[in-house]
């Protein structure tokens, strides 16, 4: 964990720095008269950020704070299976909409869930597969009027179909 | 006696059948789209705007304000059995809501927090019929300025909020604030911190994507690691007699959240900025302050529930009152209401009392029964609620990613801002484990984009010269309260760490 | 290989199906929702337009799929512009615009964006901009309030930098020789309601925001923008009658995506010209004080070169 903890602080450091490189684009003096300019906000809050950074990557090598203490490893094989199933999961499913539409993507990712994940019966996770985006679909695009993704070309026809039902 | 009368009239004008009809049926579409996490009352309110042509505009605008109050009692059903706020007024209510879940009492933080929103609701209403005009001009002599000083002051309220360690809470609310400032600069009117140069972040970073990056992804994916997802959610029990059982704790230890909330919620909806979501954080931050028993909060305090949903509820009828009488949204649901009212050909503004009596109190009228209706309504689908939160983790786990890409999305229409909630949602994950507290850096994406303007703006308009927070007659003493509350915990540290270096001495 | 006869049935049948098609896109008709863009956030003056546009087609049945609206106004209208540039779909894709429509290209350059690719769909109407004071002040005419703020410290409020409101400002501080403190703000709403409350001096903002106030009494125009005066306002001089060619107006115009088919594109100006020419519509400009200006499609384009070289000027006038 403390390895963990220096790293993280280290990036949170990358990040602040990024940040601040960044805010410079606008004026973070105090312009006199007009007080602060448009960069000084961001800028200031990242710089404090930074100071931050350092004092919890100080005390992570001091051992002073709670996560450099202890000798728990930060993802045990476990953990690291469960993230790439659970959060690659996630991604994959996020990437498919854009080829699939969301209700396609998400009928997926919820088949890859509920039947490998959860290990649940074919029947119970089919089901689930097929009512929830076909719920989503009605509840989204008829009632609310909000469109969601429709994926890329070749899915136009199907949606174009259903419009012609909802409509 | 007056007011009577009118009042009397708009109530009898609620209560008509067709009205009775648009309320109950308003009130449960409110309630379904504010569990939703990502759609709040805006979505509804808006998406309903153009169906309400087929009614006469009373009637329609007694419909949005129904769903408005739906959506509001709903905001807090995803808080506390999902773990996500739906809404940024609803952010408050997960700090004791979600805790009280994991202990099983999803069914007793339910009940308070309906509860919690009837009060609140009447208490704004009642406060709303019999000063409307005159709050009315206490709302336009607040300046930037003086919201300014409200925004440190709900800061101050939050200080104590954060985890043991200083330096990763101080980190917490920079990131939020840097965040909030991400997309446009109003006032040099220059883009600002557009990563990478990616278009997705002119507009920003909106709260609902880093509040679901956080809860709905982040926590989720926390919970699955801790628990290697052996568990169901909450061993929550439901019967007939827990909901009067629950009615009773609630009551008896969220009584005194309850009046804060409906109290200081109102006052801060009325203000055109501000609105809800400060109105609900600043609740909770008092309710925790005066408490005898700060520590409870955060872990499943029925008071912590109450106070922000009280606080919600009020505000969001206090927000209309700024919409009616100067024709100014307090949020963005009454600007998409007052677009509506628009349409209907009415103007909002100080004459809408005195020209059209029979629409302003059929409206005050509705919310007399709508706030009604929504506590009956709320009650009734809560063992669904419980029902839902019993489904085995292997079930409620992907639904719960499923309704955060569709929320993260349906919030801007935009798929940069899913991949982006999901990378929050990694980040969140790993900055969980080492005890980074994340509760400060959403709410400070809440407050950012209203504390920075209004700095700014209030700057300019003294030349630069930050006296101006200290001698404005409202300002003035806000901005000194909120100092003082910001130091107190830092003294006591201070005070602290002396005592401990003593001891060994002694 | 051999065709049997199958096969030459079943490709006749695809060419009939495809000259199908071809016939039924000579008619345009939208077969999804369209994307109804909106060039600034929830609640302000274009939104308002843009829904109760919405409400008018939905209300008539005038679409077979609905305007579904969404709010892009980030980047001041920059990220509105950029979705519309890429617009995936751009037959059932329109935008509508206001100013910043020609000042956020010129600005913000690295955008790549020039709105003369864009379609012209229709122009709804011209917002004119108005100078308003508060009652109390006690200043009932422009030359007082000429006066008034070359006594100095004089304080307006508007939207933000190299917006509409800050042009005319600035347009005024040089042509009068005044030295005005300007403090932007998010939103026209914003402006009026601290100009009602005094925490402000004076403003310029389009009739419709200011209306509830103006009924009431709290506020006064002094000065309209418009080239005649305007029908709301009779007794209120226009630049012009000061002697100063200038008039300036908030465009509420609606646009197609660049690369928009011609008979999408017609579509939509039939759909435009038909709302346009509602009741509704008629009454909303005359209740919201919006001028007419129809325009042909070739006299949009021709509206937006001279805009775009106005703005230009009015830009580096300002020094930005």
């Amino acid at each position: 964990m403390r390895l963990g903890e220096l790293v993280t602080a280290g990036v949170l450091a990358v990040l602040s720095i990024y940040m601040m490189w960044k805010s410079t684009e606008l004026d973070i003096g105090y312009i006199s008269g007009e007080g602060p300019g448009g960069g000084a906000w961001p800028f200031w809050l990242s710089a404090i950020m930074l100071i931050c950074t350092v004092m919890i990557f100080y005390k992570g090598v001091r051992r002073l704070s709670p996560p450099s203490q202890s000798d728990e490893p930060v993802l045990d094989a476990e953990g690291r299976k469960m993230l790439l199933q659970v959060f690659g999961g996630i991604f994959v499913f996020v990437a498919l909409v854009g080829i699939f539409s969301m209700y396609v993507a998400m009928g997926m990712f919820l088949f890859y869930y509920l039947w490998f994940l959860g290990r649940h019966t074919l029947r119970l996770s089919l089901t689930l597969t097929v009512v929830t985006p076909v719920i989503f679909f009605f509840f989204f695009e008829a009632l609310m009027r909000i469109t969601l993704p429709k994926g890329m070309e070749f899915m136009e026809p199907i949606y174009n179909y259903l419009n012609t039902i909802i409509y | 006696m007056e007011i009577l009368a009118l009042l009397t009239s708009g109530l009898l004008e609620a209560l008509e059948p067709l009205n009775l009809l648009l309320i109950v049926i308003g009130v449960t579409l409110g309630l379904f789209i504010g569990a939703m996490p990502g759609l709040g009352s805006v979505n509804g309110v808006a998406i309903l705007l153009p169906i309400t042509f087929l009614v006469p505009p009373a009637s329609a605008i007694i419909f949005l304000a129904a769903i408005y109050y739906g959506a509001m009692y709903g905001g807090a059903i995803s808080s506390i059995t999902l773990g996500i706020p739906g809404a940024s007024t609803a952010v408050a209510t997960t700090f004791d809501g979600r805790p009280l879940a994991m202990k099983g009492r999803a069914s007793l933080a339910l009940v308070t927090a309906a509860i919690a929103s009837f009060v609140g609701g009447t208490v704004s209403i009642i406060l709303f019929t019999a000063f409307a005009p005159m709050l009315a001009s206490v709302a336009l002599s607040f300046g930037n300025p003086e919201i300014f000083a409200l925004m440190l002051l709900a800061f101050a309220t939050f200080v104590g909020l954060g985890g043991d360690d200083i330096p990763k809470t101080i980190l917490s609310i920079c990131l939020g604030l840097v965040f909030a400032a991400v997309g446009f600069d109003e006032i040099s009117g220059e883009p600002r911190l557009v990563f990478f140069g990616i278009p997705g972040f002119l507009h920003g970073i909106n709260f609902l994507v880093l509040a679901i990056g956080v809860y709905g992804i982040g926590e989720m994916l926390w919970t699955i690691d801790t628990t290697r997802g052996k568990i169901t959610t909450t061993e929550a029990k439901m019967s007939v007699k827990g909901v009067f059982a629950d009615a009773k704790e609630g009551i008896t230890q969220g009584w005194r959240g309850t009046s804060i909330g409906s109290f200081l919620g109102f006052f801060v909806g009325i203000l055109p900025a501000a609105g809800a979501t400060p109105g609900s954080l600043m609740s909770y931050g008092v309710a925790k302050l005066t408490s005898r028993d700060p520590g409870s909060y955060g872990k499943g305090n029925p008071d912590g529930v109450a106070a922000p949903e009280a606080a919600n509820n009020s505000a969001s009828t206090g927000s209309m009152l700024p919409m009616l009488t100067l024709g100014i949204p307090g949020s963005p649901t009454t600007a998409i209401l007052l677009g509506g009212m628009v349409i209907w050909g009415l103007t909002p503004g100080p004459r809408l009392f005195t020209d059209e009596p029979a629409f302003v109190w059929g409206l005050i009228g509705s919310f007399y029964v709508s706030n009604f209706f929504a506590l009956v309504i709320n009650l009734s689908f809560i063992p669904l609620f419980i029902w839902m939160l019993r489904m085995p983790f292997t079930i409620l786990a992907p639904m719960i990613f499923v309704l955060s890409i569709v929320g993260g999305y349906a919030a801007t229409n935009d798929m940069h801002d899913v991949w982006l909630m999901i990378a929050f949602g990694l980040g969140a994950f790993f900055l969980r484990k080492f005890d980074y507290p994340l509760a400060p850096a959403v709410l400070a994406i809440v407050l950012g984009p209203i504390a920075e303007p209004t700095l700014r703006q209030s700057l300019l308009l003294s030349s630069g010269d930050p006296s101006i927070f200290f001698t404005r007659p409202i300002a003035g003493p806000i901005t000194v309260i909120a100092i003082i509350l910001i130091l107190l915990p830092l003294f006591g540290m201070i005070r602290d760490r002396v005592r401990r270096r003593e001891k060994p001495a002694t | 290989m051999s065709i049997t006869k199958r096969t030459f049935i079943a490709l006749a049948g695809a060419t009939a199906l495809t000259a199908t098609f071809a016939n039924s896109a000579a008619a345009f008709e939208p077969t999804k929702p369209i994307d109804f863009v909106i060039m600034a956030g929830a609640g302000g003056g274009a939104d308002q337009i843009a829904r109760f546009i919405q409400s008018v087609a939905e209300k008539k049945k005038l679409t077979v799929r609905p305007l579904v609206p969404n709010n892009k106004g980030g980047g001041s209208g920059a990220e509105a512009l950029i979705a519309l540039k890429g617009a995936s779909d751009p037959d059932h894709t329109i935008l509508v615009t206001l100013n910043s429509f020609f000042t956020t290209p010129l600005r913000q350059e690295n955008l790549g964006i020039d709105v003369t690719t864009f379609t012209p769909v229709a122009m709804m109407g011209v917002d004119p901009f108005v100078l308003w004071v508060h009652k109390d002040s006690g200043i009932t005419d422009f030359d007082q309030w000429v006066a008034k703020v070359k006594e100095g410290g004089y304080v307006m409020g508007g939207t933000g930098k190299g917006q509409e409101d800050s042009l005319v400002i600035t347009w005024l501080e040089q042509n009068f020789d005044l030295d005005i403190k300007y403090i932007p703000y998010k939103g026209g709403g914003a402006v009026a309601k601290d100009l009602a409350g005094q925490q402000i001096m004076a403003s310029v903002n389009n009739p419709a925001e200011t209306k509830g106030f103006y009924a009431s009494g709290d506020v006064v125009p002094l000065l309209a923008f418009s080239d005649e005066r305007m029908p709301a306002f009779p007794d209120v001089p226009t630049v012009k009658e000061l002697g100063k060619d200038f008039s300036y107006y908030n465009q509420r115009a609606v646009v197609g995506a660049p690369g928009m088919s011609d008979d999408a594109a017609k579509y939509y100006q039939d759909l435009f010209q038909t709302i346009y020419d509602t009741e509704e519509w008629q009454g909303y400009m005359e209740s919201e004080s919006l001028s007419p200006l129809w325009m042909n499609p070739e006299e949009q384009k021709e509206y937006w070169n001279t805009q775009i070289e106005n703005h230009k000027e009015l830009l580096a006038k300002m020094g930005e």
